[in-house]
């Protein structure tokens, strides 16, 4: 039964998707494309096929990220609060990008060498050094209070030194605003394929640990007498974690939201252990992450509005409107 | 025999020459960006967007405001510029109405994003930001190189760019010369300093920057260096109007008790503050001010 509900969910969630990118790709600043309805121009055609469909795609892809590492979040540290930038990896991208920025000047693409590497690089890397330095400062992962607590402190020290580089020169601050709105416009295909890669890594890699992660809900120490090898686990999926965050920061930014309110949507929706909520997780992320894009893109056409900004306003109502109903059922 | 292979040499060596003759014209035109890297355009660019007001400034000043297809939401000037369809902004391009206005170059500031995403879909990008007077020089010529015109007709425009600048400068009274001044680009605050395209024209007129070169074109500053440095002169934009005179310790500058305070409008400080074809306008507007401010006193 349970497993029919999830199978369920997830073929709708998935053809959701699809539908999302067909819309993706129909809808933008520069109207309604019937692209499917015969052989458009030239240009139609780039923008069809060059910057909508890799952008839905990257959408698509970069929301599944963000709501499986939300997912892994939230079973990894048994808290319903916990969201994908907890280990301070949203701090240290900003860091990396201020960083990058203020060295180079902005002029990040005269490195020739390989031009996606920069801020996307940059964001990356500052991502992973900073969810290693939460670790190192918590000693390990096996305390999850330390581990909460360290990636707390890195994430404001993080931010203050991003904000001390930021005031250094105007031109970092310009491009730090642009990478705090988390926005999909310039996701290109090299783009979807390393998020692509990145999210058949994290999905397969956390698959085959949501064992533990259903022991861990029985509390660590029941877990450990079940026999789980809980401090590999544990290593293990805070790397998931941080390379599925990394990876969809690096290529959109801080997108908020979404990787807190994807698992619990799909906890309202199915009660199943961590095998289906990491995969509903993933695709309800995907979906609405998309489904924000497209909406994004059309509500103030032929001018974009940034899918960060809409994330934040959708995904805060819904976690709303969804304490009210459980506090209302309460009482 | 040989008559042959003189014929044959004949024609492989004017078929090298039409070879070498083509792919001279197909090297087109050749501009430098601000990074120092080589942009080539097969022919004059003739559908121009643009992303940074200073840069649409330029393209008009050169008398080409026909061929801008797309313009940045900020550029408002000239009046015909803003019936163009607008293309975001420096941290949001819009990539999908840039590429549908099939430009042949896009005209933007090197901090703006996607630069790398415009380049991958097939499109020029020229990236120049003007912040000095040389600047804005190097950026009306390398803009007029771009778009096929002739350079004395670059070098005119910024002749009389800089004759307005000079006789902005020489309309300065003696006495407004001994000023010394505070120039406010932003109520973070920003100040602009000696080294920033508005110093250089306060340099040029004489008058004193409390905001020495060093600190870079643009610093930030804390109300408190303001107020050890007792300003003659405040020079703001119209976004520093509402928290100027509340900031700490503020109310006992000497600037603010004597009211010697000019806070430009809006449409005055996108002229002031812009480094392009306006900047003579804006040197009269500062020039305006400092005379005003002097004759209060005296």
């Amino acid at each position: 039964m349970k497993r029919s509900s999830v199978t369920r969910w997830g073929l709708g969630l998935l053809l959701l998707g699809l539908f999302g990118v067909l819309g993706g790709t129909t809808v933008g600043s520069q109207g309604v494309e019937m692209w499917w309805l015969g052989a458009p121009d030239p240009v139609v055609q780039q923008i069809v096929w060059d910057i909508r469909l890799p952008r839905s795609l990257g959408a698509w892809l970069g929301g599944a990220l963000l709501g499986l590492a939300g997912a892994i979040a939230q079973g990894l540290f048994r808290n319903p609060l916990a969201d994908p930038y907890l280990l301070g990896s949203a701090s240290g991208a900003s860091l990396g990008v201020s960083l990058c920025v203020s060295l180079l000047g902005g002029s990040v693409t005269s490195l020739g060498l390989w031009p996606r590497l920069g801020m996307t690089g940059a964001a990356f890397v500052g991502a992973v050094l900073a969810v290693m330095l939460t670790l190192s400062l918590a000693r390990g992962v096996q305390q999850t209070l330390r581990l909460l607590l360290a990636g707390v402190v890195v994430g404001v020290v993080l931010g203050a030194m991003t904000s001390l580089v930021a005031l250094m020169s105007p031109q970092v601050m310009q491009a730090m605003q642009g990478f705090l709105l988390g926005s999909t416009s310039f996701i290109g295909w090299s783009a979807c394929a390393l998020m692509a890669l990145a999210l058949g890594v994290c999905l397969t890699g956390s698959w085959a640990l949501c064992r533990v992660l259903d022991a861990l809900t029985l509390g660590e120490s029941t877990a450990l007498s079940l026999g789980v090898p809980l401090p590999q686990a544990r290593l293990l999926l805070v790397g998931l974690l941080s390379l599925a965050t990394g990876a969809a920061v690096a290529q959109m930014g801080l997108v908020a939201f979404v990787g807190l309110a994807a698992p619990h949507a799909v906890r309202s929706l199915v009660r199943c252990t961590h095998g289906g909520v990491l995969v509903l997780s993933a695709l309800m992320g995907a979906a609405l992450l998309l489904m924000a894009d497209v909406l994004a893109r059309s509500l103030l056409a032929p001018q974009e509005m940034p899918v960060g900004v809409l994330t934040a306003v959708l995904g805060g109502g819904y976690l709303l409107w969804r304490m009210n109903r459980v506090g209302g059922g309460r009482a | 025999m040989l008559e042959r292979c003189l014929q044959r040499l004949m024609f492989a060596m004017s078929l090298a020459l039409s070879l070498a003759l083509i792919c001279t014209a197909a090297q087109g035109i050749t501009v430098w960006d601000d990074r120092q890297q080589a942009v080539v355009l097969a022919k004059p660019a003739q559908r121009i967007v643009s992303l940074l007001p200073s840069l649409t400034e330029t393209v008009c000043a050169l008398g080409q405001c026909a061929k801008l297809v797309g313009v940045d939401r900020y550029s408002n000037w000239p009046e015909s510029v803003k019936s163009l369809p607008r293309m975001g902004g420096g941290i949001d391009p819009n990539i999908e109405s840039i590429v549908a206005q099939k430009p042949d170059l896009v005209l933007l500031a090197g901090s703006t994003r996607g630069i790398e995403r415009l380049q991958s879909l097939g499109i020029t990008v020229l990236s120049l930001e003007p912040r000095t007077h040389a600047d804005v020089k190097r950026v009306v010529l390398t803009i007029a190189q771009a778009l096929g015109m002739p350079p004395t007709e670059a070098a005119r425009v910024w002749r009389d760019i800089d004759m307005g600048v000079e006789s902005a400068v020489q309309s300065l009274s003696a006495q407004a010369r001994l000023q010394r001044v505070y120039l406010e680009v932003s109520p973070t605050p920003y100040g602009a300093s000696e080294s920033s395209f508005m110093g250089e024209t306060l340099l040029r007129m004489g008058v004193g920057n409390i905001l020495p070169a060093v600190l870079g074109p643009f610093p930030q500053i804390n109300p408190e260096f303001v107020v050890r440095s007792q300003p003659d002169v405040i020079l703001a934009g119209d976004s520093s109007r509402q928290s100027l005179l509340q900031r700490p310790g503020w109310a006992q500058l000497r600037a603010v008790k004597q009211d010697r305070i000019c806070v430009f409008s809006q449409d005055q400080s996108d002229v002031v503050m812009r480094a392009g074809p306006r900047m003579a306008e804006g040197a009269r507007w500062i020039a305006q001010c400092l005379n005003q401010t002097a004759k209060g006193v005296s």
